[in-house]
């Protein structure tokens, strides 16, 4: 233990997820030494995401205004919805550059085991969307988790009666990796989601 | 590779040291066991809660686990029936191998009450065992049974999970009374049902606020309990709905209300 004001910034720091005791430690005495400006920089950072940043109105990815960026952004085909866990999920999707339609996210998997039901993401506001005839495909992209598969064909049974076309992200091997390496379920999943090649 | 970080009142666990077999203090062993559940740790890691077939209930730490190259992710998931290895750890045990020996998530998961079911079953056994590493031979295979029975979708997943419900509770010594009075023991299918004396209870012995389950429900909780699956299939919708209420309560009342995800089991 140590004094008043830096055993509390150490229970802080702890806290955050995946911070154990140690590192709290770590980054406790990183920042007594760091010059004052930077850590002027962080806590301006801190506060201001609080202030600054809610949840889009409509997808429920972080925002800075009533919308986010992609909801804004005519561009977008909104007539996809890509389903997330998480915006950190949104990010990760953005980068591939591979989809030019909208999403969802739905602040969570379902997790029985930890309480949280349908009822405790953004599910409603989900089926809202999609009630207004304008969104033709859905696409679920949950954790390839046993929560975030569950969730998914929660959802596929729930939207069935809309006659949506809906898809899963493929779950494969991982690019770069050795197929003998892969465990058995992943495998199976990438046998399950193979495509054909065509010449 | 970073040192693993502690987790429990600040204790760091060290890696396996170097003189594992010339007896450095650690002990290293095998089992098999069903993954009840997982919780993430630091940055890669999970705590992962195992009922396994010699040692009980275990938690341990399965490292670097979330990331993608992992090969034990897809393998340490809730559902699976693995075989392990792993050592003694100061406050946690490590895991340092594991094989899948049955995948039992992949037909669960396809359905979402089924899901639930299973979910719940996972729930009972951890609370239900409650002791870290005392052997829970029976309680194991109950629940390798029903996951089985679970995944093989031949039976409503309704009465699949009041079956092991009731078959877990009668291992751990609270079997209910159900078709003799709870209270005077005389025989056959009783009128009430009272959680608090013990199940079907005669006129006489009644309690006030018991319930006035329909006869029909008491037989389908006696074929669940003794694994008449023919007597249990040909049951009523509204003999099963009854019947999962009961058995809900019963369980709750045992294990204090602490069955987070019997909540969440569909009952359509
Ligand atoms: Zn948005
Ligand atoms: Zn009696």
């Amino acid at each position: 233990m140590y004094e008043g004001a830096v055993q509390n910034l150490i229970d802080e720091l702890g806290r955050l997820p995946g911070v154990g005791p140690k590192s709290a430690q770590r980054i406790a005495f990183h920042l007594l030494s760091a010059e004052t400006a930077d850590v002027k920089r962080l806590v301006n950072a801190l506060v201001e995401v609080k202030e600054r940043v809610r949840f889009c109105a409509i997808c429920g990815n972080v925002a800075e205004e009533t919308e986010c960026r992609i909801c804004r952004d005519p561009r977008r085909d909104a007539a996809v919805i890509c389903v997330v866990e998480e915006s950190k999920d949104v990010v990760a999707i953005e980068r591939t550059r591979e989809f030019r339609g909208r999403y969802h996210v739905l602040g969570g998997a379902i997790s029985p085991i930890e309480g949280v039901g349908p009822d405790d993401l953004r599910i409603k506001e989900l089926m809202t969307r999609l009630s207004d005839g304008q969104i033709t495909e859905l696409i679920l992209a949950t954790d390839p988790n046993l929560e975030g598969e569950a969730t998914a064909t929660y959802l596929a049974r729930l939207v069935k009666p809309m006659g949506l076309k809906v898809t899963r992200l493929a779950s494969g091997l991982p690019v770069g990796g050795d197929l003998e390496y892969a465990d058995e379920v992943t495998l199976g999943r990438a046998f399950e989601g193979r495509r054909s090649l065509e010449f | 590779m970073t040192v693993t970080r502690g987790w429990e009142r600040g204790r760091a666990v060290a890696h396996p040291p170097p003189g594992i077999g010339d007896n450095g203090g650690v002990s290293l062993y095998r089992d098999e066991g069903v993954v009840l559940r997982t919780r993430k740790l630091g940055e890669a890691d999970r705590i992962v809660t195992l009922l396994t077939r010699r040692t009980g209930l275990v938690r341990a730490v399965g490292k670097g686990v979330r990331r993608t190259k992992s090969r034990f992710g897809a393998r340490l998931e809730p559902f699976t029936h693995v075989d392990l290895q792993l050592y003694t750890g100061r406050t946690l045990d490590v895991i340092t191998q594991a094989d899948t020996l049955h995948a039992y998530g992949t037909p669960i998961v396809a359905d979402y009450a089924r899901y639930t079911a299973g979910t719940a079953m996972l729930e009972t056994a951890e609370k239900i065992v409650i002791v870290e590493k005392d052997p829970a031979l029976r309680q194991f295979l109950l629940l390798i049974g029903g996951l089985r029975t679970l995944g093989g979708n031949e039976h409503d997943p309704r009465l699949v999970l009041d079956a092991y419900l009731l078959r877990s509770l009668a291992v751990a010594g609270y079997a209910p009374a159900l078709d003799e009075c709870a209270r005077c023991g005389s025989h056959g299918i009783q009128r009430s049902f009272a959680v608090h004396a013990g199940g079907a209870v005669c006129s006489v012995c009644r309690p006030a606020g018991s319930a006035s389950p329909a006869p029909d429900t008491l037989r389908l909780m006696v074929a669940l309990l003794r694994g008449d699956w023919a007597g249990a299939d040909a049951s009523e919708e509204r003999h099963r709905t009854e019947c999962s209420g009961l058995v809900a309560a019963y369980l709750q009342w045992h294990l204090e209300n602490g069955i987070r995800s019997l909540r969440l089991v569909e009952r359509s």
